[in-house]
């Protein structure tokens, strides 16, 4: 235990950064120099305390560690409650691991407005931790909405030629889900009377009610997700975005959908989740395939990654959803370590465009000859990507393929072919960039990896690889909390199978 | 010791790989051979402790990981039929190591070359290992990777790249069945520890489960499954496209991936579960069918092509069958004996046929060659053994090996087993006249490459021809060392019928082991341990030994005949192999083309994946998804907005904004109140 509020402290952190680089003035040049170390330094002091927030965290405990809890609203029995278990504590530190790399990333790319862009790219740490750490209805929904704000004005403000419709697009999306999301919290509070998280979780609703809120809440986290057909804003933002606003589109924000129904629809509303849970595997095997062959056809390497990761959050979803021990393992595994590969891939494409301006990729190929660091990184985060055996991507795919062929082996027969055509876009892509004839004249000149760039792929790539042979390291620490939230989601369904027929009765066998 | 015989390849592949730019090109072949040698050496020192022995052990390294009953250990399994991997891995690998340094002398990327050839050597290792299931698909896709690095080495040539992504991709659709297998196992025996697997066998003899909707035998399904991912690794037909095209990596990598081990992992995969396949009579079947006619179609391929590493592709995938309907009348012990075998002759072919590519100025057309034997005289013995042991002539390894599956694929007595020792026979027919066809076209006649080329042919380094010399060495005699140990005498899973047996005389002289007796160590008995399981009425090895006298010499008359008229097109009447092409040429035309497999996956998968891709993409998510979704609702509330007259000028989408808000805020406060009852 930690004897200071260290979420708070993480949280609020970036804020007085960016609120710090706000009243930086002067010239153009020193305000963008400043601003760039203020965030960067206020990041990488955020992340050490993830670090240490790890470090001290009790692996063998279910509960929430590090609570805080202060009346927010007493009136409305609505409080200030922060605290993490074993399933947020790996996003928390995520979050928290991405940002500084995402500023450094950012460090020569971006060149007008720095320090409007730093302090965006602060208050989105600020968001994404928040979001993570919530324990209560009311605040989660101000943090997991607000992180919207941020990356829509990074992508309206920093992106490329069709910002404006892409990240309108990401706005009508997930606002339509939002809105949703909070009319089902909102039913909820006048249901029990509190917003508070894990109470709601302890008395869950009445089944027909269940339904109606699983169905708000999976508008808003399905969007995120994104699941398959709520996806085409994913593309387009990624397109537009630029590289940092990728990473973190890819490496965070994609996760809040699945962490949404780990924290709210599996525990808090069980009966609907079974019910609908047939549902999810389809969308989920469709999304797999679906956007693995579209991932085939992109020219554009921004938006074929961006499919790869509708496909691979197609696993998230069917992991999650069978309530097996190692399905919901699995999932959140697979979310941690996209999070890692994709940001990287995003940061890959990142280091070509800075040079080139281009994201086409026939203009590419034999990069191998001019970058061959470059292409060394990439080729090990391809693999990740993949789901090479001793890559992290591995351990996340075929824990939920595990789980999912308890549950249901059709769907896992299914998605199991996802892994043949990840294998063909990847190698593609690879192929295409990397190997073959230098075409382009500008790509063959272009030079390697500078000792920034190198700097920031170090981390990444090692985490991969030690995540891939180590696993057990993030599956130790959430084991506890996957049991606690699997004995809760079948204590619901016991509790409702009573009154309700067996409509599911082979879910209750998983262990 | 077995930490010794398995990760030095990967400190090797480490060194070299990171520190490249460092130790240079030299350093990176040095650490990398070291390696692999001593790895080699202990591998023979672990040999003879574990067989001799019988000191089978289980060596656990770390967890790797664990969720709910899903546990999953780093670990080594010590084992007879591992410890005999090791041994032909390591070797073999050693010897292309050492092949390498002159094979590759003239390519800029040598340390990058030989870290992969250390790369690959570990994930075999840990393949061959391995104590679980997903150990063992761990080196199995690590060996896919480095086999993928390695074909694709020369990566400027778009020929070889695609030729990688290929293997890769056609490799990963058998992986899409092992990992199934894997996930089944888990579903059904609540483990992927070999140990636990095998030891529930017998209790799992009846049982079924629901698969895909059909009520199937659980360890049919199972077996079948894994077998789809060795066919994948294998090359067996159906999944073979691969391997041809694999020749475009350079030649050592040929010899030591894609014929003496990676491609053999299949089989190794099949006889580490024959525990389980013992139970499964369906299964054998279909892996006797499936090796019996990727025998055949492999033979029938090779007799046409022209280029010197596709025949010798084809002769592996060919020989490969061979170990597979092994397999498939649960002559395990064969199996692995012919594995073994193969791995020294076929390598030896490779690197034979690299020494002539290498003196050709990397010619590999056959039809440009001839004439080459006064020149290169030592390689053109070594090539001779290794058709000798391939075509199976007495003496030689493939003799015994060859011959012992044949019997045994007879001694079955099953439709199954019959077929495939017909199959077999005429596989062995044409494996000998294409050995021949190869050696005639490549040595003999009048050169038919220009001048330049005739003038630079030159013998090899003795880098190149010492490690052909430990090859032949095998080739000739690892069949007439190993034949006891590995196929000869009783089986420990026959012992209760052994009083019965010794009446029929033969077998008598090998006594059931007691103790240290020096004749008993040396038995089949012994040898294998527990490491294969082979049920007492499958024991088709030991019903081979008492096969008609004819059986016994079909497979050698085979042999004899093919030789014969390999000389008879090419040497003596030279002319009559294009008239007898032309007379019969739709079989020509299928042959030469491969049977048009890979046209047919072109047509069938290759296009049509990338077509839906498209359809998907472009109809799918622009004109269905977003053109009713997000733009459709934009442009709805334009329009309304347009008919508000109000906003004239401006933007688009803020227009789309408000309305979308002001719609949402409606919706969601008539909901809400739906909802909650106000």
């Amino acid at each position: 235990m930690i004897d200071f509020p260290i979420l708070s402290l993480m949280t609020a952190l970036p804020l007085a950064g960016a609120f710090f680089i706000f009243f930086i003035r002067g010239s153009e040049e020193i305000v963008a120099r400043n601003a760039r170390y203020t965030a960067l330094y206020t990041s990488i002091f955020t992340f050490a305390l993830a670090l240490y927030m790890l470090a001290r965290f009790d692996g063998g405990l279910a509960d929430f560690q590090f609570s805080e809890r202060y009346n927010w609203f007493p009136s409305l029995g609505i409080s200030y409650h922060m605290g993490v278990d074993g399933i947020s504590v790996f996003f928390v530190a995520l979050s928290a691991f991405l940002t500084p790399l995402c500023i450094l990333a950012s460090w020569e790319s971006i060149k007008s407005r720095v320090k409007e862009y730093m302090i965006a790219f602060l208050v989105l740490e600020t968001m994404m931790i928040g979001t993570f750490c919530a324990l209560d209805a009311v605040l989660f929904y101000v943090f997991f909405e607000a992180v919207l704000i941020p990356m829509f004005i990074i992508i309206g403000v920093w992106g490329g030629a069709r910002r404006v419709y892409s990240s309108f697009k990401f706005f009508l999306y997930t606002l339509l889900g939002s809105v949703l999301m909070l009319l089902a919290l909102l039913t909820l509070y006048f249901q029990t009377g509190t917003t508070d998280i894990p109470t709601l979780i302890e008395n869950p609703v009445a089944r027909d009610l269940q339904m109606w809120l699983w169905l708000a809440f999976f508008a808003s986290f399905a969007v995120k997700m994104p699941m398959w057909p709520v996806h085409t804003w994913l593309p387009d933002a990624h397109v537009e975005a630029p590289t940092a606003g990728s990473v973190i589109l890819a490496g965070v924000l994609l996760k809040m959908g699945g962490y949404g129904f780990l924290r709210f629809s599996l525990p808090m509303l069980p009966e609907a989740s079974a019910y609908f849970s047939e549902m999810v595997y389809w969308l989920s095997v469709i999304a797999i395939i679906y956007a693995s062959l579209v991932a085939l056809v992109q020219e554009d390497m921004k938006k074929l990654i961006a499919y790869s990761s509708v496909a691979h959050m197609g696993f998230v979803t069917l992991g999650i959803f069978t309530a097996t021990t190692q399905g919901i393992q699995g999932g959140i595994f697979q979310m941690i370590s996209h999070g890692v590969i994709s940001a990287a891939l995003f940061l890959v494409v990142g280091v070509v465009y800075d040079r080139l301006h281009t994201r086409e990729i026939s203009r590419y190929g034999g990069l191998v000859k001019n970058m061959p660091k470059f292409a060394t990184i990439f080729m090990i985060l391809m693999l990740g990507s993949v789901g090479l055996p001793g890559t992290s991507g591995f351990v996340g795919e075929f824990l939920t393929l595990i789980g999912a062929f308890k549950a249901n082996n059709m769907i896992a027969f299914l998605a199991t072919s996802g892994v043949i055509l990840g294998a063909i876009y990847m190698l593609v892509l690879y192929k295409r960039v990397v190997f073959g004839a230098q075409i382009n004249k500008d790509a063959a000149k272009m030079p390697d990896l500078n000792p920034r760039e190198i700097a920031i792929f170090i981390p990444l790539v090692v985490l991969v690889i030690f995540l891939g042979i180590f696993p057990n390291f993030v599956l130790d620490r959430m084991a506890p909390s996957v049991a606690k939230l699997q004995a809760q989601y079948n204590a619901g369904l016991y509790t409702e199978q009573g009154l309700e027929s067996t409509d599911h009765p082979e879910v209750l066998i998983n262990e | 010791m077995e930490i010794l015989a398995v990760f030095p390849s990967l400190f090797a592949f480490l060194i070299a790989g990171l520190f490249g730019r460092q130790i240079g090109d030299a350093g990176a072949q040095f650490v990398t051979c070291a390696g692999v040698i001593l790895a080699a050496f202990c591998s023979c020192v672990l040999f003879f402790d574990i067989i001799l022995d019988g000191d089978a052990r289980i060596i656990s390294l770390a967890t790797w990981m664990t969720s709910g009953a899903f546990e999953v250990e780093w670990g080594l399994r010590m084992d007879q039929l591992t410890v005999i991997m090791l041994c032909v891995i390591n070797i073999v690998s050693a010897c292309v190591h050492v092949y390498s340094i002159g094979y590759m002398a003239h390519d800029p990327h040598k340390g990058r070359f030989m870290a992969y050839l250390s790369l690959f050597t570990f994930a075999m290792l840990m393949l061959v290992t391995s104590n679980n299931l997903l150990q063992l698909f761990f080196g199995w896709e690590g060996v896919g990777l480095a086999s993928y690095l390695l074909i694709g080495f020369w990566n400027e040539k778009a020929s070889a790249n695609s030729a990688a992504v290929k293997a890769f991709v056609v490799n990963r659709v058998g992986d899409f069945g092992l990992a199934l297998g894997i996930m089944a196992t888990f579903f059904v025996f609540g483990s992927v520890q070999f140990g636990e697997i095998f030891s529930q066998a017998p209790d799992f003899a009846t049982h079924s489960f629901n698969f895909l909707g059909f009520q199937l035998h659980s360890i049919t399904v199972i077996c079948l499954l894994l077998f789809m991912g060795a066919m994948g690794k294998s090359a067996q037909l159906g999944l073979h496209t691969w391997l041809p095209d694999a020749m475009e990596g350079p030649t050592p990598v040929s010899a030591l991936i894609h014929a003496a081990t990676m491609v053999t992992a299949g089989v190794f995969l099949l006889v580490r579960f024959s525990p389980l396949f013992e139970y499964s009579p369906l299964a054998l079947q279909v892996v006797c069918i499936v090796g019996a006619l990727t025998a055949f179609v492999a033979a029938t391929i090779g007799l046409t092509q022209s280029d010197i590493k596709r025949v010798i592709a084809y002769s592996t995938m060919s020989q490969l069958g061979y170990m597979f309907f092994a397999i498939g009348v649960s002559a395990y012990g064969a199996a692995i004996f012919h594995l073994m075998t193969h791995a020294f002759f076929k390598a030896l072919l490779f690197l034979g046929a690299g020494s002539v590519i290498h003196a050709m100025s990397n010619e590999q057309d056959m039809r440009k060659m001839g004439g080459l034997w006064k020149l290169i005289p030592t390689t053109y013995v070594l090539m001779w053994i290794g058709s000798l042991a391939l075509a199976g002539i007495p003496f030689f390894a493939g003799y015994y090996s060859k011959d012992i599956i044949l019997e045994s694929a007879f001694a079955d007595h099953s439709w199954f087993g019959m077929t495939a020792f017909w199959l077999g026979i005429a596989a062995a027919f044409m494996t000998a006249f294409y050995s021949w066809r190869l050696i005639l076209m490549t040595f003999h006649g009048k050169p038919r490459a220009d001048q330049k080329t005739m003038d630079h042919v030159h013998e090899s380094p003795s880098v190149m021809i010492s490690p052909l010399v430990i090859l032949a060495t095998g080739a000739i005699f690892a069949g007439v060392i190993f034949y006891k140990p590995f196929v000869a005498g009783d089986s420990h899973a026959v012992q209760e019928i052994v009083a019965h047996e010794t009446e029929v005389g033969q077998e008598a002289k090998a006594p059931v082991f007691e103790g240290g007796h020096e004749d008993g160590l040396w038995n089949r008995t012994h040898f294998w341990g527990e490491s294969i399981k082979v049920l007492p009425e499958n024991d088709t090895i030991k019903a081979a030994h008492h096969v008609p006298e004819w059986v016994k010499l079909a497979p050698l008359v085979a042999g004899v005949l093919g030789i014969a008229l390999a000389y008879l097109l090419y040497m003596w009447r030279e002319g009559l192999a294009q008239k007898l092409a032309h007379r019969f040429k739709p079989f020509y035309r299928l042959s030469f083309n491969k049977w048009y497999v890979d046209e047919l996956y072109d047509a069938v998968f290759v296009k049509n994946v990338w077509r839906i891709g498209r359809i998907f993409s472009v109809t799918g998510d622009r004109k269905t998804i977003d053109r009713f979704g997000p733009d459709g609702l934009a442009s709805l509330s334009l329009k309304v907005a347009g008919k508000l007259g109000k906003f004239q000028s401006g933007y688009l989408y803020q227009y789309a904004f408000i309305m979308i808000i002001g719609l949402l805020a409606m919706v969601s406060w008539l909901a809400f109140k739906m909802l909650t009852g106000v």
